[in-house]
């Protein structure tokens, strides 16, 4: 280690992995991976929304929940801005979650035709 | 990068408790599933060291949504993955429950054994991987050894160690930024910073936990001490006996060196630092700090007189700088968050936290970090979760072997050094044992004091010999042999043992006596004149319970409860007990129907 700088470029660098075990509230997906939904295609899902996440660099929280009962309308996910409504998108492919990330998590505007519920 | 593609980790302690609790196993079963169900890509397993929570190990943590499971074994990995990592369902009977309310808490944060407590040693160890130099630097670590080495001068680093309060985490409690100016004051062109891992207490391993669970802390304060009192030599004296903490330290002194961040010119300040790992060979004595470096230099591992203190002629006779690791552990903080910040927490005299060892008859067992100041009943009630089921608090033995031990009125007493010594205690390495209305206090006595009187290294006569007849005494005490005067006779031995010997060892080795003394003299009292253990503990005062011929229906019920098979006969005739076996426990009695059973 040759300076302080050195040092904290290094940290910059390593922080980032180390933010999955930071428990601040931060944006998060919530992919559907009930049953129905492994079945429907969640798997891919949620393997696309890791890549895109991936490929823009986002502090956002992956997690997984069950079976939601909207079985019908899988894949589906939640996206979850700190202190907004979480919102439910339904009958994704995996266009769909480029799309979702780019405009709704980025941006912060909600994918309308794709959403099948809202949550106060 | 492959690495930042992981949506989850799992953190698995591997300290050692847990190890011995099936850590491994599950490790490689979690991987194996992982596999299985094509995750391997996706999740990232974690080992981790000691979460202080060793009594419901092996420990998993699944970020990121924090949950925190216990008592997790390899049978139960296929459900974790499939219901939690694939389906996002928390397993629920893996949680950890609350003694009192049996209420199920998911994440550690909200558990009250974690809720109380507050980690400043503790900080990283369970929440990195201990042989991933990144992790810690990614939490900040090394920052204050750059800081120290490239803005400050080493006077500086001094006054902020006396500034913010530390005192030794060993025993002691000798203010730290204190013996850090004597080292620095004494002349010398070779110096030497020496950590001391030693460990002795029976009961004790939060020196081992820190060492297992975040290495790189005590490298980077041994760093910025070595640099404050100019020493270029450092060496860990940990105890053969832990050979994981070796291990890690090994690794972590390998990869700190491939950082640059030991050896030469550290951060191009011109300042280099070599650190060796010194293994004991196990002796109690040896924690002391004369012995241990007698011990270092490849002599017997026996105190020499002081003074001189180490800070003049210590290793090798050079000035010598010695903490032990808790106190190390806390320096990273004190320099990256200030001296103020630190004295802040904790108590006028003082400051910081303090990590105790919890043990006895406790629900939750294991190791608390907690602000100095922190109240007796606070430790064992909030966070300890009380005692087992319906029994009363008797006592709490602090400071290890050397402590002493405080009845129930001192509950309310907030723990840090002054108080604990003005009661009669020792704040001492942090062991804390809590003992219910089932121990007799001079058992207990007798237990610590043949404890320190085997370990006496036998250099003076106040403790070699002096331990000895105390022992003597306790143990015709405990016979049912006492004889008036005893008491008295224990007092005086002991005063002159802890005013006339050399080391730390016979200096402290009286105190669970004068102390279970002081606030139990009618146990003492009871034994010696009533020729009777309260407690029931020590079996030769108590009579052997006896059966009734005449009474006895010979239904055998008594028989089956016997813990030591002390009760024999044939069914429908008499039963009977054997005196010499009988240990007076009392199990039979009420089992009789017609009440044939009594106490000779
Ligand atoms: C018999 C005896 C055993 C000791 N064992 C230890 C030990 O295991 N670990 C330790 O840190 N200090 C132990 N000490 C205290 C050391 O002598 C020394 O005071 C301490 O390492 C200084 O570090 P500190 O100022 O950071 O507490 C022991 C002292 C005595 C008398
Ligand atoms: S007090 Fe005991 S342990 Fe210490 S030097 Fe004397 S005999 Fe040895
Ligand atoms: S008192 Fe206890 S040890 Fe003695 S006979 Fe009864 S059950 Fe057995
Ligand atoms: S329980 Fe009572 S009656 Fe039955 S065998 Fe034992 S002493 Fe006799
Ligand atoms: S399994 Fe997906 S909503 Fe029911
Ligand atoms: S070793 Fe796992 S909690 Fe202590």
């Amino acid at each position: 280690m040759k300076s302080l700088a050195e040092l904290k470029e290094l940290r910059n660098k390593v922080q980032k992995e180390m933010k999955k075990r930071d428990q601040g509230t931060r944006a998060e997906i919530i992919v559907g991976m009930g049953t129905c939904g492994i079945a429907a295609g969640a798997r891919d899902i949620l393997k696309a929304v890791l890549a895109e996440i991936e490929k823009r660099d986002l502090d956002v929280r992956v997690t997984q929940t069950g079976c939601i009962g909207m079985c019908e309308k899988e894949p589906l996910i939640d996206v979850k801005l700190p202190g907004k409504e979480k919102i439910t998108y339904g009958n994704l492919s995996e266009a769909d979650v480029q799309k979702i990330i780019t405009e709704h998590v980025v941006n912060g505007n909600i994918v309308s035709d794709l959403v099948i519920a809202r949550h106060k | 990068m492959k690495d930042s593609i992981y949506r989850s980790h799992v953190l698995i302690c591997t300290g050692t408790g847990c190890v011995s609790s099936g850590a491994n196993t599950l490790k490689e079963s979690l991987e194996e599933e992982l596999a299985a169900n094509d995750l391997s890509g996706e999740i990232k397993i974690v080992e981790t060291g000691c979460h202080g929570f060793c009594e419901k190990g092996p420990i998993m943590i699944v970020y990121p949504e924090g949950v925190f499971y216990c008592e997790v074994q390899s049978d139960d990995v296929a459900e974790i993955v499939e219901e939690h990592l694939l389906k996002g369902r928390t397993v629920e009977r893996l949680l950890f429950k609350e003694p009192m309310t049996d209420e199920q808490i998911p994440s550690y944060q909200d558990i009250d054994f974690y809720k109380k407590q507050q980690r400043i040693a503790l900080a990283n160890c369970g929440q990195i991987d201990p042989e991933d130099i990144d992790e810690y630097i990614a939490l900040g670590g090394y920052e204050a050894a750059g800081k120290v080495l490239t803005e400050m001068d080493p006077q500086e680093v001094v006054d902020t160690v006396k500034d913010a309060g530390l005192r030794g985490r060993g025993g002691g409690g000798f203010p730290t930024g204190l013996k850090w100016q004597f080292a620095k004051n004494s002349e010398g062109d070779k110096k030497y910073v020496i950590c001391n891992a030693d460990e002795g207490d029976p009961g004790a391993f939060m020196d081992r936990s820190i060492l297992e669970g975040d290495p790189h802390r005590i490298i980077e304060g041994m760093l910025v001490a070595a640099y404050a009192i100019g020493a270029d030599e450092g060496y860990v004296y940990v105890r053969a006996e832990y050979p994981l903490a070796i291990k890690r330290l090994e690794k972590a002194i390998e990869d700190a060196e491939e950082y640059g961040l030991l050896g030469e010119n550290i951060f191009s300040s011109g300042f280099n630092f070599k650190l060796h790992i010194k293994k004991g060979a196990g002796a109690f004595v040896c924690g002391e700090e004369t012995a241990l470096m007698n011990s270092i230099e490849g002599k017997r591992g026996m105190p020499t007189p002081r003074p001189p203190y180490p800070a003049v002629r210590g290793l090798w006779g050079k000035p010598t700088n010695i903490n032990n690791v808790e106190t190390y552990a806390n320096i990273p903080y004190i320099i990256n968050e200030g001296a103020d910040s630190f004295s802040a927490i904790g108590t006028e005299g003082s400051s910081g936290t303090k990590v105790f060892a919890l043990t006895g008859k406790i629900n939750n067992t294991g190791l608390v970090e907690v602000p100095m100041g922190t109240t007796l009943k606070e430790v064992i009630f909030e966070i300890g979760g009380g005692l087992g089921k319906g029994k009363k608090f008797k006592a709490v033995q602090t400071g290890g072997p050397s402590g002493g031990c405080l009845p129930e009125d001192y509950l309310d007493l907030p723990i840090d050094y002054d108080s604990l010594l003005d009661a009669g205690t020792m704040m001492g390495s942090g062991g804390m044992v809590v003992m219910d209305e089932d121990s007799c206090m001079v058992d207990v006595a007798r237990f610590f004091l043949n404890f320190t009187q085997s370990e006496s290294c036998g250099k003076c006569t106040p403790c070699r010999e002096g331990t000895k007849r105390m022992l003597e005494i306790l143990n015709r005490i405990t016979d049912g042999e006492g004889k008036d005067g005893d008491i008295e006779l224990l007092l005086e031995l002991g005063e002159h043992i802890k005013s006339t010997s050399l080391c730390g060892l016979g200096q402290s080795a009286p105190n669970p006596v004068l102390s279970t003394i002081r606030y139990f003299r009618d146990e003492y009292e009871a034994h010696i004149h009533d020729h009777n253990c309260p407690a029931g503990v020590c079996s030769d005062l108590v009579s052997a319970y006896v059966i009734d011929e005449e009474a006895c229906i010979g239904c055998g019920k008594c028989a089956k409860v016997c813990p030591v098979d002390a009760i024999s006969g044939e069914i429908k005739s008499p039963f009977i007990i054997d005196p010499d076996v009988c240990i007076a426990c009392g199990a039979c009695e009420p089992e009789c129907p017609v009440d044939a059973i009594s106490q000779a």
